[in-house]
């Protein structure tokens, strides 16, 4: 790159809002934007699931007991003769929401607990902090088994032991990054103009930490989907007859070699999904970076 | 090696702050059972028990007594190696504990060694050809090892390894003693599996850090000394980049043992990962609380041991 383009592109960028910056470094990034054009495409099937299935998800069929992939069943039938297309469009919504709350359960917890606990320091700091490397000391997914265990296994549960168990990761990031930015010029000057604390926490700290807040959460995101999936795998999640992923594939692991079909499209998705996110989460990242230009 | 004051204050400060981090661990795996909807004991002992038996595990596990009392009592039993009994095996579950961590133990031994073959070798390679078709290859099959969901990964390798071509068993387990090469073909899978998201995260590691040290001083100084791009990648850059991934890949224990919880399962492997789903299964919480409980443990230590090593490898830390 010439010194001239690179005079360019630094004026391009001076000038411009933060935000407009990073959606248009964001747009470069095609493989990001392909993989967030997946995540959309999902979010559709789940939504629009009623209309796009073929067959009943739970209806039952004896007469077409797995059936391998053919055109009156696009993904083959499984053990009972349900379409295994209509349940791996219905099983989205599963996964989605999974995503989607556990993830809002870990922000809504861990955010405030990370930005009271950077702001205020002392005691309070250490006190919470202990408690989150206590939870941190437990692998995420032991974590969540062993909270899915004791609540009780539906999907609702596993949901919320996914969020616990993803809520310390959020309230480290927020801590780490209120603790870069407190001692900032425009934090002191909002102390300085007698703003209370509180303000100063939501109006002028959490505006300018949220960006890796953000891009954790699309990854976290992601490793949600999985973990729904595990659970759902290991009995723990959605339970049957509703479909899920997970438990599709549980159920698909004892036919392996009668019907492989029933285990293929399930696993297809949750991959295709999870790397889908993971490559819009590392674009975001690298978007919302100003290191990696 | 020197021992140097920052050093001991370092260790003293960071053995420190375990204390407070198990005490708060073992309320957190204390507080799981009062998770249990309803009576414990109705819990612990199954819809159908007998009262005699409730009243039993009423007593035994002290639940008419206050929450602190219960607590002091467990973690006093904890404390002396006593982490409850099986309530569906009636074994301690110390016991369980002991006998499935080799299986376990091995099976993330020959995880880790692949990781570790397939991990850094590409992580170099892919920093070595910056910016090519090579590097991101290797980063996005790193992508694709971090996404993909390791029980479908072991499905899709028994479909093809066990159901299609029959060279390797679908699951089991022989113990070495038993045959060695029996017990290598049934670990074949479920290691690399296992060994499949550490590599991924390996690979990146690798990739990070020999691309910080590639752009050091001393390797430019080593290169303008005429020395081979090889010796200077090997020998000068790799040695430095591997401070951070060695320390890094302890952390992956978590990882380690969250995959062979699942990979035991798919694999039908009777280690630590499978006693935990079993014990789920089973509604055999003091196996759930006490394998959990081991794991942290050993987390807490591992983690202690990697910024130990760091601090002694590193010699920036050491002033």
């Amino acid at each position: 790159m010439t010194a001239e383009v690179v005079s360019v592109a630094v004026e391009a960028d001076e000038g411009e809002r933060p935000w407009r910056r990073a959606l248009r470094r964001l747009v470069r990034r095609r493989v990001a934007i392909v993989g967030l054009g997946i995540v959309i495409l999902f979010i559709l099937v789940a939504l629009l699931a009623p209309l796009v299935a073929p067959y009943d998800p739970i209806a039952t069929n004896w007469a077409a007991v797995r059936k391998p992939p053919s055109v009156l069943h696009w993904f083959g039938t499984d053990e009972i003769g349900r379409d295994v297309l209509a349940r791996v469009i219905w099983g989205t919504r599963a996964s989605l929401l999974a995503g989607l709350v556990s993830v809002s359960l870990a922000l809504t917890i861990g955010v405030p607990l990370g930005l009271v606990s950077g702001y205020v320091g002392g005691f309070l700091d250490g006190l919470l902090m202990r408690v989150i490397d206590a939870m941190l000391a437990i692998p995420f997914l032991i974590l969540a088994i062993a909270l899915a265990a004791f609540l009780g296994p539906n999907l609702t549960n596993a949901m919320i032991a996914i969020g616990v168990s993803q809520m310390p990761v959020f309230a480290r990031l927020t801590r780490g990054q209120v603790l870069s930015v407190k001692h900032e010029d425009y934090i002191e000057a909002a102390r300085a103009l007698g703003n209370p604390h509180r303000r100063i926490m939501l109006r002028h700290i959490l505006p300018n930490i949220v960006a890796p807040i953000l891009v954790q959460a699309t990854l976290a995101s992601a490793a949600a989907i999985i973990a729904e999936a595990t659970l759902s795998f290991l009995g723990l999640g959605q339970q049957p007859p509703d479909p899920s992923w997970g438990s599709m594939l549980n159920v698909a692991s004892h036919f392996l070699s009668q019907a492989p079909w029933m285990a293929i499209w399930p696993g297809l998705a949750i991959f295709l999904l999870v790397l889908s996110l993971n490559l819009f989460g590392d674009g975001l990242r690298d978007a919302l970076d100003p290191r990696r230009g | 090696m020197v021992w140097e004051p920052a050093m001991a204050t370092f260790l003293i400060r960071r053995l420190a702050l375990i204390v407070p981090t198990l005490f708060f661990v073992s309320v957190l795996i204390f507080g799981l059972q009062q998770l249990l909807p309803g009576d414990p004991a109705l819990a612990l002992a199954g819809e159908d028990a007998d009262p005699s038996v409730i009243a039993y595990l009423r007593q035994k596990y002290h639940l008419d007594d206050p929450l602190p009392t219960r607590y002091v009592l467990w973690i006093k039993g904890v404390v002396h190696g006593d982490l409850g009994e099986s309530i569906r095996i009636k074994r301690p579950v110390r016991d369980l504990v002991v006998e499935k961590l080799p299986v376990t133990g091995e099976l993330a031994f020959f995880a880790l060694v692949i990781a570790l073959t397939i991990g850094v070798p590409a992580g170099i390679i892919a920093a070595v050809r910056h910016n090519t078709a090579v590097d991101y290859g290797a980063t996005m099959a790193a992508l694709w090892g971090l996404s993909i969901p390791n029980f479908w990964l072991g499905i899709l390798l028994i479909l093809l390894f066990s159901v299609k071509l029959d060279w390797l068993p679908a699951s089991g387990f022989v113990s070495p003693a038993e045959s060695l090469r029996q017990n290598l073909l049934t670990l074949a899978m479920p290691a690399f599996v296992l060994g499949n998201a550490i590599a991924a995260v390996m690979m990146r590691h690798t990739r990070s850090a020999m691309l910080q040290v590639l752009g050091a001083d001393y390797v430019r100084t080593a290169r303008a000394k005429g020395l081979s791009e090889k010796r200077v990648v090997l020998r000068h850059a790799l040695r430095n980049a591997l401070v951070p991934v060695v320390t890094l890949g302890a952390l992956e224990f978590g990882a380690l043992l969250s995959g062979a919880v699942l990979t035991e399962q798919v694999f039908s492997i009777p280690g630590f990962g499978k006693l935990i789903v079993d014990a789920v299964f089973n509604r055999d919480y003091a196996v759930v609380q006490g394998v959990v409980l081991c794991t942290a443990m050993a987390y807490i230590l591992l983690n202690l041991l990697a910024d130990v090593a760091y601090v002694l490898i590193n010699p920036r830390l050491r002033a």
